[in-house]
């Protein structure tokens, strides 16, 4: 039983140095983004910002919170939060914007 | 040979489901993500109708302290992951080092925070303040989600601090260890969720201009 348990554990071991990787892409990131606000850029601050922020959160989920090495289902459910997310922002935005 | 008969014992008095765990875990933290997201959706609603007065009220925060706060909590989230990693190569030591830095650099959050929250109180700008009631809706409006967002989000901090003051305690009493770190990968993964959503709090709110 013990060893069966085992086999079925996911031993995703991981070096440091790909976490410390990670870590360096997020720091310049945000650098990209902070550098970018200060820049003449008008209403595509915003959209550019949030495509940042969307990668970041990405790699958060997928190398910090593990979602790449874990069980199909964990995958699907998190699809399945974004997108409920996503449809409750735009279906919202919609009726702001053209009421 | 009666290492194994022994550890067969034992499963069968200590039921274990790792799986079931995470996705317990997970499960809380999707409740979390409609949490915040509703207050985004707020946002997002107040944004589209007060733009101007919302890139006028967003000029009097500092971005140097939000981006400092940025950078605290992605290497605070570095450490996490890395206590996590060291319990897997089975390096107890350098686990609970990692766990304790993570704990260091959410205190330096808060502490930045306050400053910040400190220098806005100071200057006359929080809920209900008169300085406050005398400027536009759409700033009235952008100092409420500040507050209200920032200070949920702090909320959590504060708690994910005392989730890994436990993970602590539990790792220094071997209820963590390297064959079963579980909950040290929950109390992570609840640490991660607060470093996502100020992903998007500081771009959202500092970076207006």
């Amino acid at each position: 039983m013990a060893e069966n348990n085992e086999i079925h554990k996911h031993e995703h071991s991981v070096g440091y140095g790909y976490y410390v990787l990670i870590w360096l892409t997020l720091i310049s990131l945000t650098c990209v983004t902070v550098a970018v606000a200060g820049l003449n850029f008008g209403s595509y601050i915003l959209l550019i910002a949030m495509i940042v922020a969307g990668i970041k959160s990405m790699l958060v989920i997928n190398v910090f919170m593990h979602i790449k090495f874990e069980e199909p289902v964990f995958k699907l459910f998190f699809a399945l939060i974004i997108a409920t997310l996503i449809v409750l922002f735009v279906l919202t935005s919609f009726d702001v914007l053209f009421r | 040979m009666s290492q194994t008969t022994s550890n067969a014992a034992d499963h069968v008095h200590k039921h274990r489901d790792d799986f079931g765990a995470k996705m317990g875990m997970w499960l809380f933290l999707f409740t979390e993500l409609i949490l915040f997201g509703g207050l985004f959706i707020v946002y997002m609603v107040y944004r589209i109708q007060y733009s101007t007065q919302f890139h006028i009220a967003a000029k009097e925060l500092s971005i140097s302290m939000g981006a400092l706060n940025t950078a605290i909590l992605l290497t605070s989230s570095l450490t996490m992951v890395l206590s996590v990693a060291a319990m897997q190569k089975r390096n107890k030591m350098l686990s609970v080092i990692f766990l304790v830095a993570t704990k260091v650099f959410a205190l330096g959050f808060m502490v930045v925070k306050a400053f910040e929250w400190g220098g806005k109180i100071g200057h006359g700008i929080y809920p209900g303040s008169k300085e406050l009631a005398n400027k536009e809706n759409g700033e009235i409006i952008f100092y409420g989600l500040y507050y209200a967002m920032t200070g949920l989000h702090g909320l959590h901090v504060i708690i994910g601090v005392v989730i890994l003051i436990f993970m602590l305690v539990f790792t220094l009493r071997n209820s963590i260890n390297p064959d079963n770190y579980v909950k040290l990968e929950n109390g992570g993964l609840y640490w991660h969720l607060v470093d996502l959503i100020w992903i998007f709090l500081f771009p959202l709110f500092y970076l207006l201009h």
